[in-house]
């Protein structure tokens, strides 16, 4: 084994090198900086994120280059995801500032522990290798876990960072008791080394393999927050501060479909007959659950929470379908729900204010009539949710639908519309809530200019996105250098 | 002479005690943050069998890594056991109940 590394690995290594780096500064830097000059936390962070964001740019690969011995792969759907991730902590970090500020916990942990995660979710991004798989993985969990309960004095919030705590960590158990079975059985971590030696593997080791493979599929679906294990995401979506939710819903979600595909898909694609099985019932479970037990729900964090569960039985969908194509509509897929999800969550961060938190469903009571502007920001993204054409919501169901039927899983098809139909009703609750009845709340809206401008940004992105599809949606495809 | 059967079998128990550990629990918080680390403790079992027998050394490394992650992982579970007592007053599993539905 060759251990010395060339000058290329570094430059390779460039974007992850360079947000540690400044990550750790920060840390220092905040410990001696007097209250009021805070903000120069805020614009470092943000300065990080930017500047991250430029290198991976400027390193962005032509073709599949490994690094630092293999373990280290930066491809074109990696740096896509990279982009995507580090454009969306840009926006969480945008939106989170002020509610943070009003509840006294805009400290440096929580820019420090959000660079840490993000991070912990490039390196799983660009991970070839288990070990760095589970290294990238435990950066990010153990970062939002902090998060979680960064509201000291919240004992909701303790709550919730527990739950995610100890099912976080049995997940992270779980993935890694398959990963040993997959390197005994292989005598590999590489990824590619696993995927060559398991095309030829006999009917014994099949056996073994599936074993394995088992223990990762379910590590995978607590980290994706798959049904049936989704019990989590309840929970921690509504006793985390908004902000935090906000941040766990998006870019982890990213992170977490990335090391999907290096897993299931770069590292046992030979296998796909035996995990398209499970990513079906997955997806069936998780589309039915989430929908229905949405429609009960009254605190509109907890219904966001089971609307990510239905979005996850969609994004399967894709990939089940075990094909270039299917891959490229769920990456669609992730990258369009998470750009929803952002402004789903920081619609409720702008009606928060000092004392308030606008987390019920009544809270959108008479929207229409307090701000017609973002009661139609809301009206797209309650419509891009719910799948109604042309915003980009539709595409994103349509896309991966149409990957399934071509796969030959008509009724799967079926299902998933229908619970899509049963899906749209809570949407279309709040949207009736907030053009059709009367308000009791006349306080204005109050809140940072940067972040109005982000926010109305957000809601125009994905109706544009969804008049122009194609865009997107080739991109997608060129990544995963699929054939137009 | 013992066989790597042996030791995947002692490996798969005790994971199996962990997640049962962490299902049947109902009493005490600490109880499942142990549970957590036998978890990772019968995992570095399996991969230590399997570095051995396959005569490869990266299982080995692996388990020094995952030694070094469950520290930092109870650090914190502990942390936020005692941010939850502070809150609570209480450590038993039951009266983590307050979100519903």
């Amino acid at each position: 084994m060759n251990l010395g590394f060339e000058s290329t690995d570094i430059i390779t290594l460039l974007p992850e090198i360079f947000l540690l780096t400044m990550a750790c500064f920060i840390l220092v830097v905040d410990v001696y900086l007097p209250e009021k000059l805070r903000h120069l936390t805020y614009q470092l962070a943000q300065g990080t994120l930017v500047g991250t964001l430029l290198l991976v740019i400027s390193i962005y690969p032509s073709s599949l280059t490994l690094a630092m011995d293999n373990m280290f792969i930066n491809d074109a759907m990696g740096a896509l995801l990279k982009l995507v991730i580090l454009a969306i902590v840009f926006v969480v970090f945008l939106y989170s500032r002020s509610y943070l500020q009003v509840r006294n916990i805009l400290k440096g942990e929580y820019f420090v522990l959000g660079l840490f995660a993000t991070l912990g979710m490039l390196i799983m991004v660009s991970a070839h290798n288990l070990l760095i798989i589970y290294l990238g993985l435990e950066l990010m969990s153990l970062s939002l876990y902090a998060m979680v309960a960064m509201h000291r004095d919240s004992a909701q919030a303790a709550e919730a960072a527990m739950k995610y705590f100890i099912l976080g960590a049995l997940a992270s158990g779980m993935l890694l008791y398959g990963m040993s079975i997959l390197y005994g059985v292989t005598g590999n971590l590489d990824l590619a080394a696993i995927a060559t030696n398991i095309s030829d593997a006999d009917s014994n080791k099949h056996t073994a393999l599936v074993f394995g493979l088992v223990f990762i599929v379910i590590g995978l679906a607590f980290k994706l927050g798959a049904v049936p294990f989704h019990m989590w995401i309840p929970d921690v979506y509504q006793g985390a501060p908004t902000a935090i939710t906000l941040f766990i819903s998006s870019a982890p979600k990213i992170a977490a479909f990335a090391i999907l595909m290096r897993l299931l898909v770069d590292g046992l694609s030979s296998l796909y007959v035996d995990w398209q099985g499970m990513l079906i019932l997955l997806s069936i479970l998780s589309m039915a659950t989430g929908n229905i037990i949405a429609i009960a729900q009254t605190n509109i964090k907890r219904m966001f929470a089971y609307s990510t569960i239905s979005h996850v039985g969609f994004l399967m969908l894709g990939v089940l379908s075990a094909n270039q194509a299917g891959y490229a509509a769920s990456l669609f897929y992730i990258i369009t729900y998470s750009l929803m999800g952002l402004g789903g969550f920081g619609m409720i961060l702008l009606l928060s204010r000092v004392g308030f938190e606008a987390e019920n469903l009544d809270d959108f009571k008479g929207l229409n009539e307090r701000s017609p502007w973002y009661a139609f920001i809301m009206l797209i993204l309650m419509l891009s949710m719910a799948g109604v054409p042309p915003l980009l919501g539709f595409w994103a169901k349509w896309s991966v639908l149409n990957q399934v039927i071509q796969a030959g899983f008509i009724w799967l098809a079926v299902l998933a519309v229908l619970f899509a139909v049963i899906g749209a009703f809570y949407y279309l609750r709040i949207i009736k809530l907030m053009y059709f009845d009367k308000s009791e709340d006349r306080t204005p809206i109050e809140a940072n200019m940067d972040m109005k401008i982000t926010l109305s940004i957000n809601g125009l992105i994905i109706l544009f996105l969804g008049l122009m599809p194609d865009m997107l949606m080739a991109k997608c495809l060129k990544v995963l250098q699929v054939l137009i | 002479m013992p066989v790597l059967s042996d030791f995947l079998i002692l490996g798969a128990v005790l994971f199996s005690v962990s997640v049962a550990g962490i299902f049947l629990n109902r009493k005490n918080l600490i109880v499942l943050l142990m549970c957590i680390e036998l978890m990772l403790l019968a995992v570095n079992m399996n991969f230590i069998a399997f570095s051995h027998f396959n005569n490869d050394i990266a299982g080995q490394i692996f388990v020094f890594f995952i030694l070094t992650v469950a520290a930092a992982e109870s650090a914190i579970g502990l942390a936020i056991l005692v941010v939850l007592f502070r809150n609570k007053n209480t450590i038993n599993v039951d009266d983590l109940d307050s979100m519903k539905g």
